[in-house]
């Protein structure tokens, strides 16, 4: 029972990570219809700008800042210089681009900073506080439910309750109708790819000092989890994101905990197998995504 | 001496070719405030395209635009401030959006301060309040028409193109439909409408203008435009046309005019 409670604690940080990155990928495919196979490397690239200004400023905060802004200067410039210049309505041309994005981008940070794992320290401590004499959460891991949640329920916010929310929701819908009712639709589109950016590399700035370090790679196993968590949750719902993100974050834990960590990936595909076999759109699908 | 307001709308000898193909060979007509004006004129005469110039979307080769005097302006933001909205041929509704936010769409490119209570006003005088919070796509298709008219009226518009407002309604919808653009334009408002639907057209226009082949062929009040002998030999030709199964299928249903 202790080691069930530890595993759901721990899965529970690792979800929220998951169910962020995954809504970064539901927001880039609502918005421009395509899935950003570029999305880990892009957020890989804004945590060496964090990391850059943590070790120049010796400030987490301001390393913080400046990865989200990286993040979301690097989707609207992927946008605006890549994106938009692919034919529309074909999907093939923006995977291939995205593809050699990864490439140049994960080359080009190995050529920067070298291709070793870089230690990131977390702004709090990683021990876990002990409830009962079992481990729960660290004050790391409850920074970075809270961070995760307060950044998806800003979102929320954004796109269900203001002005500039509702037309994103517009342009992302029907681009052409929403043009003839005075939506800057190509505004729109580079807004939800900084969006998008932005909250894949708070997800990778989260995780990263987790793990072994910071390298070129860093995000890619966030990302293959996250792309099932989309898929498993319906590629278009921010819904299915946070339910498919907590239950993946979970199932690997346990998985980890009880199995072995290499059959967690396993754990994550099957599942991702399961779901598709039986609602082809994913778990929180609207209607027209199912019976297309 | 006052000199005379200029039209809300004025199109004059407006040409555009897509490609060899001239769509549209020297149009003219004027759209006053508070008049109805219905474009009609089989598939494939023009209609849409005078809608898509007036609206900046397609470009003409020559010939004016001109709102209320000035200019159209190129872009859908300059045109909804310059008072101009139009609804789309089939619904062009964001099904997935509530009525509200879908009414709100417009409201929100133009910045309005009173977006909300604008649009809560609009869906209240065509009797869509009790809907405001249901997904477009789920409303029958009846309330649906009448939610892409409430979001084109949302902005207040001075000139409103309706694109087939009967189009897919049925006798009740159809006179309810009347009243309302009669409504509309006893505001004061200039309405330019396309339309197949014949009776409707003959109920609320005060002119109509026929285009055939990207022409103007007639033009005057309905019952002037109804005797025209070019207009029936227009559309007794697409009867037979019709007949041989060739094309322009709007041609039988608008032949009753004649």
């Amino acid at each position: 029972m202790d080691r069930f409670v530890f595993l759901t604690a721990a899965g529970l940080a690792r979800g929220a990570v998951l169910a962020l990155f995954a809504l970064s990928l539901v927001i880039v495919w609502r918005t421009a219809r395509v899935v950003n196979f570029a999305q880990a490397a892009m957020a890989a690239a804004a945590v060496y700008a964090a990391f850059a200004v943590t070790a120049a400023t010796g400030s987490y905060w301001a390393g913080l800042l400046t990865g989200l802004a990286a993040g979301a200067l690097l989707g609207a410039a992927a946008e605006r210089g890549l994106m938009r210049r692919l034919p529309a309505h074909a999907p093939l041309p923006g995977i291939i681009v995205a593809i050699g994005l990864v490439m140049v981008l994960q080359a080009g940070l190995a050529i920067a900073f070298g291709p070793e794992h870089r230690p990131m320290h977390p702004p709090f401590s990683e021990r876990p506080f002990v409830i009962g004499g079992v481990p729960v959460l660290s004050p790391y891991d409850l920074f970075t439910l809270g961070a995760a949640a307060a950044v998806m329920a800003v979102l929320a916010l954004l796109f269900n309750r203001t002005s500039l929310g509702l037309q994103l929701r517009a342009a992302a819908f029907a681009p052409e109708t929403a043009r003839l009712l005075g939506v800057r639709v190509p505004r729109m589109v580079t807004l939800g790819w900084a969006l998008s950016v932005a909250a894949a590399s708070l997800a990778a700035l989260l995780l990263v000092p987790t793990e072994l370090g910071l390298n070129p790679h860093a995000a890619d196993l966030l990302f293959v989890n996250a792309f099932a968590v989309a898929v498993i949750g319906g590629l278009d719902s921010p819904l299915g994101a946070l339910v498919a993100g907590i239950g993946v974050g979970l199932l690997v834990s346990y998985v980890t905990g009880y199995a072995s960590a290499s059959a967690a990936p396993l754990a994550v595909l099957a599942l991702m197998t399961l779901v598709l076999l039986v609602r082809p759109g994913g778990l929180f699908a609207a209607r027209e995504a199912r019976t297309a | 001496m006052n000199t005379p307001l200029p039209p809300r709308l004025s199109v004059g000898g407006l040409e555009v070719a897509f490609g060899g193909l001239t769509a549209l060979g020297g149009v003219s007509f004027d759209v006053a405030d508070g008049e109805t004006v219905a474009l009609i004129g089989p598939n494939g005469a023009g209609k849409t395209t005078v809608f898509n110039a007036v609206c900046g979307l397609v470009k003409p080769r020559k010939g004016t635009v001109r709102i209320a005097g000035r200019p159209a302006p190129a872009r859908t933001t300059g045109l909804l401030k310059a008072g101009v909205a139009r609804t789309l041929q089939g619904l062009g509704l964001f099904e997935h959006l509530t009525v509200l936010e879908n009414v709100l769409v417009p409201l929100t490119s133009l910045r309005d301060p009173d977006a909300i209570a604008k649009a809560h006003r609009t869906l209240d005088d065509l009797g869509l309040a009790h809907f405001a919070a249901r997904p477009a796509g789920t409303l029958p298709y009846p309330e649906r028409k009448r939610v892409a008219l409430a979001r084109a009226l949302a902005t207040d518009p001075r000139l409103l193109l309706l694109d087939e407002p009967a189009g897919g309604l049925g006798g009740a919808d159809i006179d309810a439909l009347a009243d309302t653009v009669r409504r509309i334009a006893a505001d004061g408002r200039a309405v330019l409408l396309v339309e197949h639907h014949v009776d409707f057209v003959m109920e609320v226009a005060d002119r109509i203008v026929v285009l055939d082949f990207g022409e103007v062929i007639a033009a005057g009040t309905p019952e002037a435009v109804q005797a025209d002998p070019a207009v029936e030999a227009a559309y007794l030709g697409l009867e037979a046309v019709g007949a041989t199964g060739t094309a322009r299928d709007g041609a039988a249903e608008a032949g009753g005019i004649a």
